[in-house]
This record gives C-alpha cells, structure tokens and sequence, in this order.
C-alpha cells in the first residue's frame, strides 16, 4: 500500500482544548478513506488540517507533521496557496460562489491563470461531465447558480474543486445536508473518482462508510482508535470502542 | 384537581393577576414606540407650517437658487448654504471612503482577534466623542495646517486651477471642515463595514480558498462584490451623518454666506446658519420662516439618504 498522506505526532488545540491527540495515520493513495467517529471527536478538524485550513480558524495552536507525498505541509516555507491547489475540498453544505455557473467552475482556473477562452468553455464542460451535472446545466451555464437545487450546488461545487485538478479530495460529510437522491448521486460521483483521485471522506453514517470506503479510520474524542481495510473492521474490529460504535451503541 | 404534591391546580385569581399585568406592559412599551413616531411627526408638520409663510413671498425655485442671503432686504438666496452643505459633505466622505473601507478590510479579513479585541472598542469611544471637542481639535490644528501649509503648497503646485488657488488667508475652509468631518465619521464607518463584511458567510471565502485562491482574490472576487450594496449603504448613512453634523463644521468653516469657489474658500453650511442665527434678530419678517425652511430642505435631504440606506442594506440581506 502506498501511502499518500502521513499524519506524524499531530496535535491540535482550540485555545486550551485539546481537540487531536497525538494522530498517527497513513492515509493510502487512490482509495476513499472514510473518517468515522461521533460528534466531537475530532474527524471534521482532522480533515480541515489537510488542507491548511485551520489556521482560518482563531486561537488554534497546531503541532506535528502531515507529509503529502513525503513533503511537510506544516514546514515554514511551505505556502498554504499550494497545498490547497493540490488539497480540494467538498464541503458539508455546497457554497457556491456568488457568480453563474459558469464562472463558478472556472472560478479556480481563472485564480490560477490556467484556462482561457476557447480553452476555458471546454475545462467547463470537462468538469461538470465528471461531477455528472453538465447535462442538466448544459443550457443555462450564464444563469447565477444560487438557482440551482442544493443537490446541484454540490456538484457544482465538485465540479469547481476538480477544475483546479486537485490530487486528493477532502469531503467533510457532503452529503448531510442533500436529500437521499441528490446524496446518492454524490455518493456515486466519489466511487467513479477513487481511481484518479485520493479520497478522505469525513462521515457519520456507518452505512455510508460501508458503501464508499475501502478504508477506515474510527476516532474517539480526539484520539485515532483504529485505521485499516474497511472489510476488515467492519466484519472483525479490534477495538471495543468501533465494536460499539459500528453496533449503533454509541455515537 | 389536586396532586398528591398539592401544587398543581393554579390559582384562578392569579391567573388574571399574571394576564392583566402582561396586558398593562404591552401597553406601556407599544406607547413608548409610539412616541418617537408622534416626534418624528412633530416636528415636520412643525417645520412646514411655521415655513408657510416665506412661500407667500419666494418662489420654491428662487428659495432654491438664489445667490443672496440678506434676511434684512427680503432675500433669502440658499444656495450658498446648500453648496457649502454638499462641498463639505462630499469632502469628508471622499477622505473618510477609502480609509475606513481599507481598516474596515483589515479588521475583517487580516487582523489577529487580539487586533480586533483591542481596535473594537476604540473605535467605539472615537465614534462616542463629542463633536465639539473634534471642533476644537480642529480649530487648535487642522486649520493652522491649513492655512501655513496645505493653502500654499497647493496654490504653488497647481498654479492655473480654481480649485486650488486660496484667497482666504485664515485656514477657515471648506478643505479644514472635509478633514474634520472624515475624521469624525470614520469611526462610525469602519463600525458599520466592518460588520457588513462579516455578514458575508465564512463558506464562501473558505469555497474561495479552498480551490487555491489567496486572501486578497477572496477579497476582490467573493466578499467585496458580496457586500457591495451593504457597504453602499453604510457610504449613504455615513453621508446622511456629515450633512447634519453642526457644531464641529461650524467651527471651522468659516460661515461666510458665499458661492465657494476653491477648497481653501469659507462657506456656510445649513445646519450651521440655523445653529448661528436661530433666535437672533427674530424681528425681521420672514427671517423665522426662511430658517424653518431651509431646515425642512436638510431634514428632507438627511431622510431620504437614509431611506436609500435602508434600501441599499435590504437588497444585501436577501
């Protein structure tokens, strides 16, 4: 397994609340890794660290080390701006930008000089296939998309994370605020990327962790309890905690 | 009915006790609420009736128009007054703009919360000092720094614009009152944008940075254009409060009833002739009547900015 990802001795501290306890993790390259755990344990911090963005956050004391593909994303010299180039995120309840739709997939392209003209309608078109939302869109991409169905907006907001091609995919429970169908059709989306893509998915549901990850991370108020191949944890789990947690007892 | 702990039934007589009283303090704060109105209607019907009788002998457009101010020859020209409210005005804002949206940006997006913990409340007992003591400040600084180096520096350094030249050797001026005002008003600015910027949703500039963007493209292509009509708004309420404000223009405007030709000019405001003269020689005809008017066209004009404020802020918030 090659590892994509790696968490070393991380802490992090909301004012004087320890919120991640010594995480050490591997995260697998080209696989959906699910983060599992109830409320408070840590998995939405834990995901927004990969990204740099909880420095966004006041009063957060942050220590250790990620390496994304063997470099420390928390060395000094290190911009923030380039890590979430390569660190897109999804989420929990779709953003879109206060443009059309459009603009909003290029949004990310345009930021980076990457696209233009001619250049730019095809990358638009190219994004919104893979996030399975150009042929509803197809005749109206002038139109804002504050219109658009929260489902869509999901998408959408898929659709402008991929354009700035991205090589892992951070999603923090994207679908808790969709309806069962539009959560399906994201759903769907994450398993067609797995193969291009590094997933971390942050979820509640065990049923989604079931039906997406190829592997497992459970937390437990701020600590890692156990990480391994979704098959294996979900038919022998090692720890007492996941067993109960897995079982509906707690969380 | 009685429970074995023998509390639950309620008195009946209590329970008409509770209604009434809920009654009376309704009553009480729908009356206080009701008041302001009744003030707010006070005194426009005030305004226009004492103003009446000035129509009988001046034309609306010539009230509006006229060059001349001598209440002791029957004219009442407000233009120079109306001028001297909207160069003042529009000076102070255009100095006080660009200050307060730059701090207003740096509160909101740049600062550190201990920056922010500290300026809060300073602004808050900047916006909370009198405008009399500006007005002394002014007087005491501003308008010597007019006079001996603003004035001459520019005259010299544009030499063929009216604008610039100075025939005003004191430092009373338009330029001192713009400066005192921005001062005054960007407290209450920064205030009110630094709020507006915070009303724009933390997802959309996290939407923003999340695919690369930096603090400053958040700035310029999510939450600025976001915020437009609400930091347009507070431009307006901004404005609506420098054309009212009295006492610290007064002082250093210089109150000279004249067309202002260049920014180192005297003028007269509205609120400062009405401040100056109200009370004084009341036994000229009509000089009571022209005051009441002139004060009706400042209370009209602070009103409707107001309105388009409120306007503007809504549009935002949908």
């Amino acid at each position: 397994m090659a590892e994509c990802i790696s968490i070393r001795n991380f802490n992090v501290a909301f004012g004087n609340t320890l919120v991640l306890k010594n995480i050490h993790l591997d995260i697998p390259c080209g696989q959906i890794t699910a983060i599992m755990g109830p409320s408070g344990c840590g998995k939405t911090t834990l995901l927004r660290s990969i990204n740099r963005f909880l420095e966004l956050s006041d009063h957060v004391t942050i220590k250790g080390e990620i390496l994304i593909d063997g470099q420390n994303i928390y060395d000094p010299q290190v911009d923030p701006i380039d890590i979430r180039s390569k660190v897109g995120l999804l989420a929990q309840r779709p953003f879109s930008l206060p443009m059309s739709i459009i603009d909003n997939v290029a949004y990310g392209l345009r930021i980076h000089g990457m696209a233009d003209g001619k250049d730019l309608h095809r990358a638009v078109r190219h994004y919104l296939e893979m996030a399975g939302l150009w042929e509803e869109v197809k005749d109206r991409l002038r139109e804002p998309a504050v219109r658009l169905s929260i489902g869509q907006q999901q998408r959408l907001c898929l659709a402008r994370g991929l354009a700035v091609e991205p090589e892992i995919i951070l999603a923090d429970e994207p679908t808790s605020a969709l309806d069962p169908i539009s959560a399906q059709n994201i759903e769907q989306r994450l398993l067609e990327l797995r193969e291009k893509y590094t997933i971390v998915l942050v979820t509640h549901t065990v049923r989604q962790a079931r039906r997406l990850a190829d592997y497992l991370v459970f937390m437990y108020l701020g600590e890692m309890v156990e990480c391994g191949e979704a098959s294996a944890i979900f038919s022998n789990p090692q720890h007492e905690l996941t067993r109960a947690y897995l079982h509906g007892a707690i969380g | 009915m009685n429970t074995a702990a023998g509390w639950a039934k309620r008195p009946e007589s209590r329970t008409g006790v509770r209604k009434q009283r809920n009654r009376i303090a309704r009553r009480l704060f729908s009356i206080s609420a009701g008041f302001i109105f009744l003030v707010l209607f006070a005194i426009v019907t005030m305004l226009v009736q004492r103003s009446l009788p000035l129509w009988q002998n001046v034309s609306l457009p010539d009230f509006l128009t006229g060059r001349v101010w001598k209440p002791d020859q029957g004219l009442f020209g407000l233009l120079p007054f109306i001028l001297g409210t909207f160069w003042t005005t529009g000076l102070g804002i255009a100095f006080a703009l660009p200050l307060s949206l730059f701090s207003a940006i740096y509160l909101a997006e740049y600062a550190r919360p201990l920056t922010r913990t500290v300026i809060k409340p300073v602004l808050d007992i900047l916006a909370g000092i009198p405008s009399v003591i500006y007005g002394m400040w002014g007087v005491l600084v501003v308008v010597p720094v007019v006079q001996t180096t603003v004035a001459p520096l520019f005259s010299r350094a544009f030499p063929g614009i009216g604008l610039f030249q100075s025939s005003n050797p004191t430092g009373f001026s338009i330029l001192s009152a713009g400066i005192v005002l921005a001062i005054m008003i960007a407290p209450i600015l920064i205030a009110i944008m630094y709020e507006i910027l915070l009303a724009v949703p933390v997802g959309l500039r996290e939407a923003s940075m999340a695919v690369g963007a930096s603090r400053w493209q958040t700035i310029k292509y999510i939450v600025l254009p976001k915020a437009t009509s609400g930091l347009i708004a507070a431009m307006i309420l901004g404005t609506s409060r420098a054309l009212g404000e009295t006492m610290a223009v007064l002082m250093v405007v210089g109150n000279v009833a004249a067309l202002p030709r260049s920014l180192f000019d005297p003028a007269y405001p509205i609120p400062a002739l009405i401040a100056n003269n109200y009370g004084e020689m009341m036994s000229i005809p009509l000089y009571d009547s022209a005051l009441m008017a002139a004060a009706l066209f400042l209370l009209l004009i602070v009103l409707s900015f107001n309105i388009l404020s409120s306007l503007a802020l809504r549009r935002m918030l949908q």
